[in-house]
Formats: C-alpha cells, sequence, structure tokens
C-alpha cells in the first residue's frame, strides 16, 4: 500500500518506466483522472448539502447516514481515481494492457440500490400519511 | 487571418480541454469548500476550526492547480504533485464533513 501511494508523489517511477507515449494519451488519462475526481467531488458536496438542506427525517440519524455514505463515498472515489490514474500511466508507457476495473459496476450498483431505497422510502412516506 | 502558420487543430485541443478540465475541478472544488464552511458555521469551535482548515486546504489547492494549469508542469507527462493532492483534499473533506455530521449529531 505504502508502495502504491509513494507511486502516486513520485512521477520519477512514472516517467522512466517504458517510453513516453503521444502525449494526448497521457492528457486523455489526465482528463479521466480529473472526471473521476469531479464525480468524487459531486458525492461530497451531495453528503455535505444532505446533512444541512434535508430536513429532519422520521427515523433517527437518518439523514446522517445517508450524508455519511455519500461522503464516505466520494472519498473512496477520489482515492481510487488517482490510483488508478497512476496504473493506467505505467500500462500505456509500458504498452501493457489497460487495467481492468470493477469498482465502475460497483459505484453504479451502490448509488442505484441507494437511489431504489430512497424511491421505497419516499413512497413508504406518502402512503403512511394518506 | 494567417491560417498557415497555426498548428494542427488536435495539438492545441488537447492542452486546452485538459485545461478545461482543471478549471472544472477547480469549481468543484470550490463548491464543496463553501458547502464545508456552511455547514460547519454554528457548530462551535470543532466547526470553526474545521471550517479553517478547510479554506486553507481550498486556497493550497486552488494555487497547485494554478500551476498545473499554467505552469513549466502543465504538459509534463507523468503528472506531479497536483494529482494525488487534489484527490487526498477531496478524501479531506469527506473526513471533514463526517467529523461535521458527528459533531452535529453529538
Amino acid at each position: 500500500m505504502w508502495r502504491a501511494i509513494r507511486r502516486w508523489f513520485d512521477p520519477r517511477e512514472l516517467r522512466e518506466v517504458g517510453t513516453t507515449p503521444d502525449y494526448r494519451f497521457s492528457l486523455a488519462n489526465e482528463r479521466t483522472f480529473l472526471a473521476w475526481l469531479r464525480t468524487g467531488l459531486a458525492l461530497v458536496a451531495g453528503g455535505l448539502a444532505a446533512a444541512q438542506f434535508l430536513p429532519p427525517l422520521p427515523a433517527a440519524h437518518l439523514r446522517e447516514v445517508i450524508a455519511v455514505a455519500l461522503l464516505l463515498l466520494g472519498g473512496a472515489v477520489a482515492i481510487r481515481a488517482v490510483d488508478h490514474w497512476a496504473r493506467t500511466e505505467r500500462a500505456i508507457r509500458l504498452g501493457e494492457e489497460l487495467p481492468a476495473s470493477r469498482f465502475p459496476a460497483i459505484l453504479a450498483l451502490a448509488v442505484g440500490t441507494g437511489a431504489l431505497l430512497l424511491v421505497v422510502a419516499v413512497l413508504a412516506n406518502a402512503l403512511g400519511a394518506r | 487571418m494567417n491560417t498557415g502558420t497555426r498548428p494542427p487543430a488536435d495539438r492545441g485541443l488537447q492542452p486546452e480541454r485538459t485545461r478545461l478540465a482543471w478549471r472544472r475541478t477547480a469549481l468543484a472544488l470550490t463548491v464543496v469548500a463553501v458547502l464545508t464552511v456552511r455547514l460547519a458555521a454554528g457548530r462551535g469551535v470543532p466547526g470553526t476550526v474545521l471550517a479553517a482548515v478547510a479554506v486553507v486546504g481550498w486556497g493550497v489547492l486552488l494555487w497547485i492547480i494554478w500551476g498545473r494549469m499554467t505552469g513549466a508542469r502543465r504538459t509534463t507527462p507523468g503528472g506531479g504533485p497536483a494529482f494525488p493532492l487534489t484527490a487526498l483534499a477531496t478524501a479531506g473533506f469527506a473526513l471533514i464533513g463526517v467529523l461535521l455530521v458527528l459533531a452535529g449529531v453529538g
């Protein structure tokens, strides 16, 4: 793990391994990293917004649980983004296969499940209020 | 118009698109920083300390991103400190948010 973190900060290894590719590939990899980073920032912003703009919910601390879940998910997306960027950069320079990742599928399932649960909660709330 | 000396369109577009991507990221960071400060308001001394950390971190990050966008590093392949620092800062904002939420519950 420390090796991976050192690799993020030590671009020498990323600059010396293999051959320098067409800069357009590096820049595309950089933009993909930034798109993931903004995805993480959007999740963090969603968590911060849930904590201060949602009214208190009927279930105890449900608002706080939603906020903390979004915040932790956003932080995980950001950390994973820089790790994936470094591994992709290395693979491009070495001419290897790009690293495969289950992370987008897991994230999509997590966000989809969360949205579904909230739809159920909203419907149950509406029916219960009648 | 002197089109003869202009480099091929793609050469200019790729760095331009990357610069704009950094700019959008900086904007998203600013939104997160503002939301963090707003959440921290009225949460006592811990809230003030965390808000100060968020504002200082935001300023340092804008400076780092500015360096990546305009400085000598802007086209360096293999990146630089801007990559891990922006990612770790996003995780840091998430942590500050969790602490503020927990401070509000307690």
